[in-house]
């Protein structure tokens, strides 16, 4: 029986475990990876102390800063499960079943599928979910990107200079994100922008080579051999039971990073924080374990 | 005899850096190929792994996708 289970390792998980260490905690860090959303980052310009660093250096000074400490990490694991039974809380896990006397769930967002026929089969055979890592891929060919938002605007712009012709297929009416971004997206003749349309299906062979759309009630297939998937973000929240979550699934959380369980806290872009900034989560990270710490204490005392 | 490693890689993924400080760390001599400027190893990538995501190892012909430490590690025999 541990103190603490500690799920994620991204700036959120990452504080929490440093603070734990500096507390004498006996806990556990389960995780798929280590910098989450972080490492998937560009360029960052807001984190105190660096001027300028990029999301994945910074996660690299967070690993860095975590392995100074002797501590117990499962990493390339998934946790199914994390449910209060009596007065410890159980966390299965892919790989194997643990207990704590409490939890900080510090799971982050994914990106959100669009859920359509082809999406899985394609997955990385043309379709990808990360524009700066697999962009270089499409030189000269014809890519569409699915979305309207910050993101798929970013996609957009980057393919500008790598492929032949880019397509945003837009669910919404007219794109949203930044006004200066939408204005390089919409003035660039390398990108047709479709609005009011719907992905239907990726098809393709071996490899993508087309998405079917509708638009205005009249379907089409476009001819493209990339899919970029730029739709948002949704919490890694499904595993955790019975606590309270809002209407987009993320845990609900009051200012002490408790959840309506009494033992499980949560911390970073899972809960429902208002802001999603790498600063933001790694102070609810260190907020988080400091309440774990008061919490334990007065488990004690009874 | 220290394996064949080869990486494909592009430069902003944050999963091929991770992998190649992962093999710095161990110590394990690689060849770095960016395929956002050398197409023809794109295509060499594309054949050996039949799909279009990086990072993608060759541990003397085992195929790696994506940054998988144990996969590494086993390939390397470590």
């Amino acid at each position: 029986m541990y103190d603490l289970i500690i799920v994620g390792a991204g700036p959120a998980g990452i504080t929490a475990a440093i603070y734990a260490s500096r507390k004498a905690m006996d806990f556990l860090v389960i995780t798929k990876d280590i910098g989450g959303q972080a490492a998937l980052s560009g360029d960052v310009e807001n984190y105190t102390g660096y001027q300028f660093i990029t999301g994945p250096e910074l996660a690299v000074k967070f690993e860095e800063h975590l392995n100074k400490f002797n501590i117990k990490l499962k990493e390339n694991e998934e946790v199914i499960e994390v449910k209060k039974r009596g007065d410890f809380i159980s966390v299965e896990s892919d790989k194997g079943a643990y207990e704590a006397r409490s939890v900080i769930v510090a799971s982050g967002k994914r990106a959100r599928e669009l859920n359509v026929p082809g999406e899985k089969e394609f997955k990385n055979r043309g379709l990808t979910y990360c524009a700066t890592c697999d962009a270089p891929l499409f030189k000269g060919k014809t890519v569409a990107v699915i979305g309207g938002g910050n993101s798929a605007l970013d996609a957009g712009l980057q393919l500008i200079k790598i492929a032949k012709h880019t397509y945003v297929v837009n669910i919404t009416a007219g794109l949203g994100g930044d006004a200066v971004m939408r204005e390089k997206v919409l003035m660039s003749k390398d990108i047709t922008v479709l609005d009011n349309a719907r992905t239907m299906e990726i098809i393709g062979d071996k490899m993508v080579n087309g998405i079917r759309i509708k638009k205005e009630g009249k379907e089409e297939v476009l001819a493209v051999e990339g899919v970029f998937v730029e739709i948002g973000l949704i919490p890694n929240s499904e595993a955790v039971k019975d606590v309270l979550k809002n209407e987009l699934g993320e845990i609900k959380v009051n200012c002490s990073n408790e959840t309506n369980i009494p033992g499980i806290f949560a911390a970073g872009d899972v809960t429902d924080v208002p802001e999603k900034q790498i600063i933001i989560a790694a102070g609810e990270g260190s907020k988080a374990t400091l309440s774990v710490f008061r919490y334990l204490a007065q488990q004690r005392f009874q | 005899m220290a394996k064949n490693v080869k990486i494909y890689s592009t430069p902003a993924c944050p999963y091929c850096q991770k992998a190649k400080l992962f093999l710095s760390e161990l110590n394990v001599p690689y060849e770095d190929v960016d395929v956002s400027l050398d197409s023809q190893a794109a295509e060499e990538m594309i054949q050996k792994s039949s799909q279009m995501g990086v990072p993608v190892l060759d541990i003397e012909g085992q195929i790696i996708v994506g940054f998988d430490k144990e996969r590494i590690k086993r390939a390397l025999g470590l």
